[in-house]
Formats: C-alpha cells, structure tokens, sequence
C-alpha cells in the first residue's frame, strides 16, 4: 500500500488541465486546444495506470489511501482511496475520456475548447466520485459533474436541448439532495464524522436504516436510471452531442450502481435485504418492460437509451440477490455495458455526422458503403445482445445465474430480456445496416476514417477482451465484492 | 466603568466612520463641482482604514460608555463583513453613478452613514442604541433609494420602502418598548437576567417577542413580510439594490443576535415557532414567485426571501452551530448578491439597465468571461458544489439535522431544488440562446470588470477551499449562547 497522490493526480490534471484549453481559446482553428485536451486525457490516463499495476487485488482494505483535513470546523477530510469495486470505473473514465477528445476531433463546430475543457474538468471531477471516501468530498463530486454535462446537453446538444439538459439538472439534483440529509444524519449518528467507512461501521436502527436506504435509493435510481424514474434518460441522450451521450452512458449511470455498492449495501444492510423484493422488482420491470419500449423506438439513440436501462436493470438485479456471483457479474455487466454503449454511441455519431439524422428510416443498406462499420457496430451489436465471446454475455450470464441461485423466478423473466435485447438490437442493426439503399444519401456515405477506426476499434478489442478473458477483470473485483457481502450479511440493527 | 473616555477605544472603528462621513460631506462641498474623484477615494479610503481598525480590534472584548456599546468577536468579524461589503458596492458603482449623473457626494456620504448604521447594530448592546443604529441604516436607505429623484419608478420605490420600512420599524419599537416594560431595562445583559424568572407563558413576553421577530422579519424581507422587497430592489438604482441586498442582512441578523439571542435566549421556544412559520413561508414564496419573473433584479429579489428562509432555517436550530451557520449564511449570501447585482451593474449603460432576464441573451457568446462569472454566481445560489454557496446550506442543515429537525430540513433542500430551476433558467437565457444582434452592453469599466472577478472567481475558490471562512465566521459566534 503506498500513495504519491496518484489519485489527487488523476482528479486534479483533468480539471486544472480543462481551465487550461478553456483559456486557450480556439486560436489556431482549435489545433491547439485538441491537442492540448488530448494531451491532457492521455496523461490522465497514464496517470490512472499505475493504480493497476500497483494495485494489491488480496485485500479489501482501501489502497492508494490520501487523507487530510479539508474543513475542520466540520470534520470534513479530503479522503480518497479505492478498492477493487472502484478501480476499474476509474480506468474506465479515464480511458473514454480520451476516445470522446479523438472522437470529437473535427466534429464540434462551434466553441471547441469550451467543450473539450467541459469533459476535462467531468474526467477529473468523475474519478472523484469514484475514489471519494468521505460522504461530503463524495457529494461535491457527485454534484459538481452535473454542471459542466448541463453545459454540454445546452451547449451542444440538439433541437430540444433546453428541456432535456434543465429536466436532466432538476432529476438528478432533487435525487442527490436528500442523500445529503441521509449523510447529515449518519455524520451526528456516528460521532461528528464523514467517513464512509465509519458510517459503514455504526450500528443503524431498523427504520433509521430503511429511511436512509429510500434517501440513497431516489439519488442513485435516478442517476442509473431505474423504471419509473428514467425518463429523463431518453431526453438526455437523444439531445446531447455524442461526446454527452458516451459519458452518460459510459460512465454516469455507473455512479449510481457504484452508490449502491459502496453506499446503500454496507451502510444499511438489513434495510437492503428487507427491501430487496422492492429493488428485484423494479429491476426486472427495467429488463422486461423498457426492453419492450426500446423495441418501438424510431429514433437511433433513443433505442440505445432505452437499452441502457434495461442493461443497468441487470447491474441492480445483481447486486440485491447478494450472491458472489452475481454482484461480480453486475459489476462486469457495468463495465461492459461501458464499452458496449460508448461504442454504439460513438456509432450513431458516426453516422449523425455524415446524415445529420438519427431517424432508423433514413437508413437502410449502409454495410454496402461502410463495409468497416458495418463490421465494428455489428461485433458492438452483438456484445450488445450478450452474445457468448463478448463482454456482453459474461456479465449478463453472471447475473441471471448468480440470481438463479437465490431466486429461480426471477432469473427466468431475467433471461427473456435476453432474448428482447436480442430483438431490437438486431432489428435495429438490420434496418440500419442491412436491405438495398433506399436514400440517395446513403449511396454517397464514406466509411470511417483513421481517427474513427483508432476509437471504436479500441472499444472493439476491449469488448472481446472482456468477453473472451474476464479473469484478469475478475480477480481485481473478487476480494472486494466477498469483503461487501460479507459486510451486508452482518446485521447493523443493535440488539 | 466610571469614566466614558477610558472605553472609547472599543468604539473606534463607529467613531471613524462617523468622522469621515462629515469630512466627505466637507470636503465634498467644497472641492466636489471640480473634483468629484477625490470623495470617492477619500470614501474608499475610509472603508479601507475602518476594515484595518475593525481587524486590529478582533480578539479584543468589553463594553464602551457604559455599556451601550460591545466588543466581542462578534463585533470584529460582522463589522469587518459590512464595511468590506460597502466597499465592494462603492468600487462596482462609481461608473454607473457617473454615466447617470448620480455621481455625487450624497451618495458617499449616504453610504457611509448607512455603513455606520449597521456597525452599530453590530455593536450595541443596548435596546435604544439598536433602534437608533437601525433608524439610522434605514433612513440612509430611503434616500439612496430615492436618488433619481426624476424616476417615477425610484420614487415610487423609495415611497414604498419609506413606509412599510417606518411600519416595521414601529412594530420593532413596539416590542423593544414591551420588554422594557416588562423588565424595567434596557440594557441587554440586564435584560437577559431579568428575564430569567419570567417563563415563556408570560403573555407579555409571547407579545414582545413577536413584534421583534415581526420587525426582524420585515427588514430581513422573509416573507409574509417581504411586499416591499420586490419593488425596492427593482425601482432602487442598481448600486443601491447591492448595498440593500447585502449590508442590512448581516446587520439585521446581528440585531437579532443581539435582541433575542443575548436578552431574550430563555424564550427561545417562542421564538422558535415564529421562525419556523416565517421558513416555511419564506422557502414556498421566495422559490416559486421567483420562477414567474421575467426581470432580473425581481427575480434576484425573491431569491433573497427564499435566501432569507434558508438563512432563518439556522436560526430555527436555535443552537451554538445553527447561529453560527445563519450567520456563515448571512455572509455568504452577501457576498453572491453582491456578485450577482454587481455583474447587472457592469453589463448595463445608460438607458439599459440589463435587468431584464432576456438582456442576458447569448452573454455566452459575446461575453463569454461574464457569462463565466454568472455561471459561477448561480450556481453558487442554488447551491451547487464546489461553490461556497453550497457550504452555506451545508452548514444551516447540518445545525437543523442535529437539533432534530430532520423534517424541516428535508423541506429545505426540496425547496432549493425548486430554486435551482429558476437560477437555471438565467443561465439557458445567457449560455444556451442565440446572441441578440441588439445588445450593447456597457461592460467598459475596468474598475467592476476587476472587483466582479475577484468576486464572483472567490466564490468558486471558496467553495474549493471553504475551511478558513468558515472557521472565521463559526469563531466569531463562539460563546455567544
């Protein structure tokens, strides 16, 4: 166990590096604010990748530990620290956050440096989220990030981008402030102090537990999102540039389901397993029925918004039947879903870009013209699905079996959100990709140039990487997730 | 205790702003027509001194001429808020005075009056100097607001204010005059012990107590009693709104300290529900009435008796941390309307005021710093992290949470949500929506454009690093129970 900042490090380049390209300004025609941004996302990176090699996956206790007084008139720390559960979503974020610069290369017309310094200053500020271990450095994080992703939905986003971005800020506030009140609470219930893991240590009443479990749970259901608090979800997407949708998809919605896990399970087990009937049904409610919505969508990425629901509704299915198993396969059913949605959203950008729609209609036999697409967004599809040799199948697999141990049932509706997922990814991939050109546009499409290649290309092997080897993956997580259940299967209640 | 002059020297910051309000007023008489500049310096100067002498004085307590006055840490830290406030406002306001021909002595000397009614409030101790410090705040505001004596809406304002103003403060007096009775004092400790014996059944006290939170109430502007307030703050010329939005709420907020927290702590529980009732009112009114304006200052007005809710939401605590954060409030808040007035102040000319929400379109792309700074300043009033407007509620809630009043709390923050949405809407107005071709906005004073920064860029680094404002402000209110 050792520390040299790493973790300050990798929240504080990002951030200090976005002020930086922000003042560049876009002299130069933005030449110099890309390269600056890409050089900043690619240290921040390197920065994270150390985390790895020097991470000790035999232990639970918390590595790369920093902490100080930040306000000491409240007791508040500037504590940081990561376990196995975190570790990969902080690789994660790094690592796109790199793909949405070079992706964003030459697409974002106006205000360039304005917008690759918003996700700089969301890089830093989302691994804060991640390694943050005092419940206020948690909640600063967690809010701050809302601000510059309001910018870049109002910014840069599509026609409707007004209501989407504002009705996006309004959810996800009214979510998080009342788990202020729940930390609030816990700080004077457990002696005047912030820290996640003491709160994870005190004793907590059975109704003190279910109250604080609903506070986390409306904060973090909102930010998955869970059904029937999703709907700002498909607005968001479908009106945020592509760089917007990858974040959100790729690593937003993971903050949730990591709340859960590093929040609602260890500080208030009895309530989580009393209100896990709650959790499994809402859960299967977003792999069944939001499966069944993405099936009708017309527009491209309200499809793989609603798919994102469904594909987090097996991360939260996972988490609550308490089984090694499954909580392990949710967790790479969240990494993967990283790779697969920041893929397929980079995908329907690529084509944005070249049509300027998203409308399923206006496509039709583009593997004709983009055979190297057509290619890519089919192994994306099919990781999409859960086919077996991609990163899809193992966590989904993982989670319907882990849940079949515990609850035979539900692992059956489960499993036939399969088969829907299935359904609309394939039909969207044959409407899209397949049948004769229709459009006159789509006779004239070029298929994907360099930088697009290098981008979903990347994504592409760490899909079947994931899928094909998930070991490596596993092992880190391991320690952690049998330290957590252990923690969840010890009562708090005091007798 | 025997001799007066021997305590003067816990008096010298109120005896030098005293002083060098008649030396402003002189020399402006004198050299004003040719030299208008040097009033201005000689007021900035004075702000200046006064914040050094209320700084050397911090530490330091005890009372001056036989108990009128007190020193304690109190004193020091609010005095030295005002006088930085005051100086803010007269540093963003000497371009707009000078373009409207409003760049007179008056104003300075006004100002300076204003200033020392608040440090007295700040520092009495006793309940006729408090009224006098409060007449003496209030009167230097009527006639600031009244300034453009042409202005049908200025006037009107000033009207307004004068006499609901005079209405408050007869209501204030009434209560200062009821516990008189009732103790026979009128010093404030004196107070305090006389009222031991008397319970808070007392039919007296219970209307005592409610004429004086009646009368806080009002100047404060939470709401019910906040009519005035609306129409005040967009008639007022804006550097007034400034002064208005800021000074008075710290230095009423010391009133109460002083009035109901040293005398009259043992009827807390009266109090309390008083407090509660103008919280609730406060919080529904100040945040929804705000999502209907259309002008900005209106709006920055309704924000202030929400503002206010949240800042009574400490006083409803009611313990050593819940003063402490309603006084951490009061500053804080000053400081992001001072910053949000003073951005309207630099954006406006003659003959635009930039007070409408929609004079800010596409401030993001013509003015892409400020449009910067009023991310920072909104953001900073809904309270979003890492801005210091989020440690401000921090703290107020965590004072509630540990006096048990979880349930207000969670109306709080449920309320701030609903805030957060009109604050919102300002920054769609000014980031999002295209750039009107009609906007000439004055914004060519070196001068604001400089104190806005440092203004609006504190409030972000604050936010970053809350820990020595907040120990200083917390410090202050220590023992005070």
């Amino acid at each position: 166990m050792y520390s040299f900042g790493i973790l300050s490090a990798a929240i504080w380049v990002p951030i200090v590096g976005g002020f930086l390209v922000l003042s560049l300004g876009d002299r130069a025609g933005g030449n110099l604010a890309r390269w600056a941004s890409l050089l900043v996302s690619v240290a921040t990176f390197a920065i994270t990748l150390p985390l790895l090699t020097g991470f000790d996956t035999q232990t639970a206790a918390m590595q790369f530990v920093e902490r100080i007084p930040w306000i000491p008139s409240f007791h508040i720390e500037y504590f940081l620290g990561i376990d196995g559960i975190s570790l990969w979503f902080i690789l994660l974020t790094s690592f796109l956050t790199v793909l949405v610069v070079i992706s964003s290369w030459r697409n974002v017309s106006s205000r360039l440096s304005q917008y690759l310094a918003a996700f700089l200053i969301m890089d830093g500020l989302m691994i804060g989220v991640f390694c943050a271990l005092d419940a206020i450095l948690f909640y600063v994080f967690w809010e701050a990030m809302l601000i510059p992703m309001f910018l870049i939905i109002g910014v840069w986003g599509g026609p409707r981008r007004v209501y989407a971005t504002i009705k996006f800020f309004l959810y996800t506030f009214l979510g998080s402030v009342l788990m202020l009140v729940a930390f609030l609470y816990l700080y004077f219930h457990c002696g005047d102090s912030f820290s996640l893991l003491a709160f994870q240590r005190i004793p907590l009443g059975a109704s003190a537990q279910i109250w604080i479990f609903l506070a986390f749970l409306i904060a973090f259901a909102v930010k998955i999102p869970m059904w029937p608090v999703h709907t700002w979800l498909p607005d968001a997407h479908v009106e945020a540039p592509t760089g917007g949708s990858v974040i959100l998809a790729a690593v937003m919605l993971k903050m949730g389901a990591y709340g859960f896990l590093r929040l609602s399970l260890p500080i208030t087990p009895d309530a989580s397993h009393q209100l896990a009937w709650l959790m499994i049904t809402l859960s299967l409610i977003a792999i069944v029925y939001i499966a069944l919505i993405a099936v009708v969508q017309k527009d491209m990425k309200k499809l793989i918004a609603y798919s994102s629901i469904a594909h987090m509704g097996y991360v939260t299915l996972g988490f609550f039947v308490f089984t090694q198993t499954a909580v392990e396969g949710a967790i790479i059913q969240m990494l993967s879903h990283g790779f697969v949605s920041a893929a397929m959203f980079l995908c329907v950008g690529v084509l944005y870009d070249r049509m300027h729609t998203r409308e399923i209609e206006a496509y039709g036999g583009v593997a004709n013209v983009m055979p190297i697409f057509a290619s890519l967004m089919m192994l994306f599809a099919m990781g999409n699905v859960g086919l077996p040799g991609t990163s899809g199948f193992v966590g989904e697999f993982m989670v319907v079996l882990g849940t079949y141990q515990a609850y035979p049932w539900p692992a059956i509706i489960a499993a036939t959100g399969l088969i829907t997922g299935a359904a609309y990814t394939l039909w969207l991939f044959k409407r899209v990709l397949f049948g004769g050109i229709v459009h006159a546009q789509v006779a004239a499409l070029n298929d994907l140039n360099g930088r697009e290649i290098l981008v979903l290309g990347s994504l592409a092997g760490l899909v079947l990487l994931l899928g094909v080897w998930p070991a490596p993956f596993l092992d880190v997580v391991h320690v952690s997730v049998a330290h957590l259940l252990q923690q969840v299967s010890v009562s708090k209640i005091p007798s | 205790m025997h001799n007066a002059l021997s305590h003067w020297p816990f008096a010298i910051p109120e005896i030098w702003v005293l002083v060098m309000a008649c030396v402003v007023l002189l020399v402006d008489v004198y050299v004003g027509k040719r030299q208008r500049d040097l009033a201005f310096v000689l007021t900035g100067f004075s702000l200046l001194a006064a914040m050094a002498l209320t700084w050397a004085d911090r530490g330091q307590s005890g009372f001056a001429f036989f108990g009128q006055l007190r020193l304690d840490p109190f004193t020091s830290v609010a005095s030295f808020f005002v006088e930085l406030l005051t100086l803010l406002v007269l540093l963003y306001s000497r371009k707009y005075l000078l373009r409207r021909g409003l760049y007179r002595g008056e104003v300075f000397v006004l100002l300076l009056f204003a200033l020392l009614g608040a440090m007295i409030l700040i520092s009495g101790s006793n309940l006729l100097i408090l009224y006098l410090g409060l007449e003496l705040l209030a009167l230097s505001q009527y006639a600031l607001v009244a300034l453009q004596r042409d202005n049908l809406r200025a006037t009107e304002a000033g009207l307004k204010y004068f006499i609901l103003g005079a209405l408050a403060s007869a209501l204030l007096l009434y209560g200062m005059s009821l516990l008189y009775g009732l103790t026979g004092v009128l010093n404030l400790q004196q107070i305090a012990v006389a009222l031991i014996n008397v319970g808070p059944q007392n039919f007296l006290l219970v209307l005592a107590v409610v004429f004086v939170v009646a009368g806080i109430a009002f100047k404060l502007g939470a709401a019910p009693f906040h009519m005035w307030l609306p129409d005040a703050y967009q008639g007022a010329p804006t550097p007034v709104t400034l002064f208005m939005s800021s000074v008075p709420k710290i230095a009423i907020f010391a009133l109460f300290l002083r009035i109901l927290v040293e005398g009259g702590y043992g009827s807390i529980e009266i109090w309390r529900q008083l407090f509660i009732a103008l919280v609730l009112v406060s919080l529904l009114i100040g945040n929804v009435v705000a999502i209907a304006q259309t002008n900005l200052k209106r709006m920055l007005a309704y924000s202030t008796v929400g503002n206010m809710g949240f800042l009574a939401l400490g006083i409803v605590a009611g313990t050593q941390n819940g003063l402490a954060s309603a006084f951490f409030y009061a500053v804080v808040y000053a400081l992001m309307a001072v910053a949000a007035f003073g951005l309207i102040v630099y954006l406006s000319r003659e003959g635009f005021e930039a007070e409408e929400i929609s004079d800010l379109r596409g401030l993001g792309r013509s003015r892409p710093w400020a449009a910067f700074l009023l991310l920072v300043i909104m953001f900073s009033l809904a309270g979003v992290p890492p801005t210091i407007g989020f440690y401000a509620k921090l703290a107020v809630f965590q004072a509630l949470i540990e006096a048990h009043f979880v349930w207000l709390a969670v109306f709080g923050v449920l309320m701030a949500v609903v805030g957060a949405f009109y604050y919102l809407r300002v920054l769609k107005v000014a980031l999002f929506d295209p750039p009107a071709e009609d906007l000439h906005y004055g914004a060519d004073d070196p001068l604001a454009a400089s104190v806005l920064t440092v203004n609006s860029v504190a409030l972000l680094l604050l936010g970053i690093v809350p820990g020595a404002l907040l120990a200083f402000c917390f410090h202050a209110l220590q023992g005070v129970l």
